[in-house]
């Protein structure tokens, strides 16, 4: 049986039956959390957050139509915002992520009223700058710790869970939960008229415009949830470090948070987890290569980014279009 | 000479620069319709060239011109190789706009890393035979050098060479006809491929240019010259993208204003500032300053 | 010396927009094209001169065929196209539009030749020379358009519907120009108008199409004298 028909079920799931699945997969995957290693629970956890991150910018790219090249800053508006929250209101950790989403969606919303006016490189070159720029900011303001950072830490499982729970196993279960819930969200989001303004301002704006559709409205609202989900990526992100510093939210990460979209295929939700694997897997895959060839330090640092630079040209050139999963597509 | 002359002196230095950065990326926009964010990386590939020109022919001077004929080809062979094939297969489909994006950041991440691979993630001291001390005046020394004084000599050189063939000759013609209507262009039989895959080139060049100019100044590493890539984007925004006169004068403006800002309120807030003054520049003049036209739609 | 189209279908996506088009004009003829809008009148032009691709058939010049040419190297074959609407590049001066016409020329002293020609026939383009081509009535438009392609000295030209937009007086001084030009050079014009009278009263015959198909094919007093096709596409 194909991989499709496999998944038939699931293309046309109602909301109800989504739920479910989405709490039977969860439960799945955290059961089998109990059964490997550290560093797999670590890898699950990275999948998660990267799923995450890649969904907002599906989200933006895939269903208005707009591009951003620096979501890795705004993933470092949500980190930063949460570490702040725990350390200066002492909030208790689930709200420091809703505090990170928060903030990414406040940066988004003024980055999305100048967006809204401007289109493709307008919009491209802003966000970069976004990305090169903040790093060096957030060195210059001790509030944020400077280059070293400010530390965060959520604490360990609580005892109800049980009492062997590792650290890393913990984290995997909250940022796999978050990821679900924010997938089913998003899903039943991109079913409302929302979702359909968003679709029509894709395909063409001009036509979306004369059906009444506030163009300018729907794209920053598109790109203010698109912050939000970026944030709390963010959030999590700084949560699985136990830090936000400068160095974690490099232009790298922009590059392959965007590499992780176009691999999902950009109008393609689901998409998300696979272009999260991949980009989990190419430490993995690179740090294989380079001790076969008995990688000095310039190898082990510079292969990831040639194969992550790679596979990003590779699927534009072959696959503009984003490389076809068997899975729901919006169109 | 008082600080505010210095300061005007140190600014036209470092927007000499930033012209050059944003001549090429407003050279590639108006020939391809796609802002080349590769540009940094190019230009740090050519430099790293350049570098290595240097160290074997013991001459700055001589490693100039060798940047400048390694960009022009870089980004002659990025245009055929990978833009042009792109631009064929995605024409006229949704993605049409944003691929040519994305392919020019998966270029960027691809030489960085290429270029680390080669020589390491360390900074490299790239020397010039020019002092970066300060003129001295008076009794004072003031903050423009002679280093500063060679970069605006090197940049007024080029850009006047860039205007001449821009200006007076057949290609220069042509390049332009290209950019504001290709299908004129080719009815009138220029070849139209083969003079974008020029125009790129040039803008190789002219960020080849840059990167071989600014570099000693700071230090040479893969990523040395992402700020220059947003200031000549800003630039390029402040001149309205359109506009190779604008380019110039918008690097101009965007270097005296950050000069004065470093020099008045500290160097903590530059990036912050060129930010404020993109957003700005975008939500007041979304034309720019030489765009006459609503292009910022297209 | 003929260009000869045969069985010529072009799509656009899925629809044809031409489709079995076939027609001969012999080398110093004036032949125009007269159709209602949406004919097929503009991609038939289009298809000629290489922006185009084809779906079917045959397009040939002098025996050599035409098909899957660029357009800037028919131009090098003496294929010139006028494309409708002032084709001129209003960001450039005058004289900078009509040297693109002789951009790819080798015979230097040629091309400054038919500019000196062109300003003889044109001398308000003349008086004009170093003005941006934005500051140009219409008229002057199409005259400099059409003095740009005569500089690279086409042995066929492709007009698109050269009188659009023009007033009445207008449209007789360009339309005289064009006959002046043929005359004078022994070119070929194929001559898309919508403007069907002024047209026939240049030129040697005229090829009615609709619906991208072939209707008929007359000198202009057959044309002109069967009322039928009077009424069905000279529109009066």
């Amino acid at each position: 049986m194909k991989l499709k028909q496999i998944l038939a079920p699931l293309r046309s799931a109602s909301p109800r039956m989504r739920i479910l699945l989405s709490v039977a997969i969860g439960a799945l995957l955290l059961f089998a959390s109990g059964h490997v290693d550290e560093l797999r629970s670590y890898q699950g956890a990275q999948v998660a957050i990267y799923a995450i991150a890649i969904s907002s910018i599906v989200l933006l790219t895939g269903f208005s139509g707009q591009i951003s090249l620096g979501h890795g800053a705004l993933m470092a508006i949500g980190g930063y915002a949460a570490v702040l929250a725990q350390i200066h209101w002492h909030l208790p950790y689930p709200l420091t992520f809703l505090v990170g989403g928060a903030a990414g969606a406040g940066a988004g919303y003024l980055l999305g009223i100048a967006a809204a006016r401007l289109r493709g490189p307008y919009l491209a070159g802003t966000t970069l700058a976004l990305a090169v720029g903040l790093p060096s900011l957030a060195n210059q303001f001790h509030i944020l710790g400077g280059e070293q950072g400010l530390s965060f830490d959520i604490g360990t499982a609580p005892t109800w869970i049980g009492n062997d729970f590792s650290q890393y196993r913990w984290f995997f279960w909250v940022a796999v939960v978050l990821a679900l819930a924010v997938y089913w969200l998003l899903r039943n989001l991109l079913s409302t008229r929302y979702g359909r303004r968003w679709r029509a301002l894709r395909s063409n704006p001009t036509a979306a415009a004369l059906a009444g559709i506030n163009v300018a409205r729907a794209k920053v609202l598109a790109f203010t949830l698109s912050s939000c989900v970026a944030g709390l990526a963010g959030s999590l992100f700084a949560m699985l470090l136990g830090l936000v510093a400068p160095l974690a939210f490099t232009l790298t990460l922009s590059f392959t948070l965007v590499t992780g979209a176009v691999l999902a295929g950009v109008s393609n939700l689901g998409g998300s987890i696979v272009g999260a694997v991949v980009l989990v897997s190419i430490p993995e895959l690179s740090n294989a290569i380079s001790s076969h060839f008995g990688g000095s330090e310039k190898v082990t640092s510079n292969l990831p980014g040639v194969i992550t630079s790679v596979l990003l040209i590779a699927t534009v050139l072959l696959a503009p279009n984003g490389p076809k999963f068997p899975t729901r597509r919006h169109q | 000479m008082n600080t505010f002359f210095s300061t005007i002196l140190v600014g036209i230095s470092s927007g000499a620069i930033y012209s050059l950065m944003s001549l090429a990326l407003v050279l590639v926009w108006r020939s391809t319709r796609v802002v080349n964010f590769a540009a940094a990386g190019q230009a740090i590939l050519s430099t790293y060239i350049g570098y290595e020109a240097m160290s074997a022919l013991h001459n700055y001077w001589l490693s100039l011109p060798v940047a400048l004929i390694s960009g022009a080809l870089i980004s002659a062979v990025i245009e055929s190789f990978i833009m042009r094939p792109l631009a064929k297969r995605t024409q006229g489909t949704a993605v049409e706009s944003i691929a040519p994006v994305i392919a020019t950041l998966g270029i960027l991440g691809l030489i960085r890393s290429l270029v680390g691979l080669m020589w390491g993630n360390t900074f490299l001291q790239y020397t010039s035979p020019l002092s970066s001390k300060g003129f001295t005046v008076g009794h004072t020394t003031i903050p423009f050098s002679p280093l500063n004084a060679a970069i605006v000599v090197g940049a007024a050189i080029v850009l006047l060479i860039f205007a001449l063939i821009f200006r007076f000759t057949r290609l220069g013609l042509s390049l332009r006809a290209a950019s504001f209507q290709p299908e004129i262009a080719r009815l009138s039989g220029i070849r139209v491929d083969r003079i974008r895959t020029v125009g790129w080139a040039f803008a190789g060049a002219a960020g080849a240019v840059a990167g071989a100019l600014v570099t000693p100044t700071s230090y040479l590493s893969p990523n040395s010259l992402d700020l220059l890539l947003v200031s000549g984007f800003v630039a390029a925004v402040i001149g309205g993208l359109e506009s190779l006169i604008g380019a110039v004068v918008g690097g101009l403006v965007l270097g005296l204003g950050f000069a004065f800002i470093l020099q008045y309120i500290g160097s903590s807030v530059t990036f912050s500032a060129a930010f404020i003054i993109l957003i700005l520049v975008l939500i007041v003049r979304p034309q720019g300053i030489f765009g006459a036209r609503s292009t910022r739609e297209a | 010396m003929t260009l000869v189209v045969q069985g010529l279908e072009v799509k656009h996506g899925a629809i044809s927009a031409i489709s079995g088009l076939s027609f001969t004009i012999r080398k110093g003829e004036l032949v125009t094209i007269i159709g209602s809008n949406g004919a097929g009148k503009t991609t038939l032009l289009r298809a000629l001169s290489g922006l185009l691709p084809i779906s079917h058939g045959e397009i040939s010049w002098n025996e050599k065929t035409l098909i899957g040419k660029r357009p800037e190297e028919l131009v090098r074959r003496g294929i010139v196209h006028v494309s409708e609407g002032k084709a001129v590049i209003p960001e450039l001066t005058v004289s900078e539009n009509l040297q693109l016409g002789g951009i790819w020329r080798k015979d230097r002293s040629d091309v400054a030749a038919a500019t000196a020609e062109v300003i003889e026939l044109f001398p308000r383009l003349g008086e004009r020379l170093s003005q941006g081509a934005d500051t140009l009535s219409g008229g002057e438009r199409q005259m400099l358009a059409i003095g740009r392609a005569m500089i690279s000295r086409p042995e066929l030209l492709l007009l698109d519907e050269p009188s659009l937009g023009l007033a009445p007086l207008i449209i007789d001084q360009i339309f005289s120009a064009i006959d002046a030009l043929r005359h004078r050079t022994n070119l070929t014009v194929v001559l898309v108008e919508q403007n069907a009278i002024s047209a026939l009263r240049i030129a040697d015959r005229g090829i009615i199409i609709n619906l991208g198909r072939h209707v008929t094919t007359g000198t202009p007093s057959e044309l002109l004298n069967d009322p039928a096709l009077r009424a069905a596409y000279l529109g009066y």
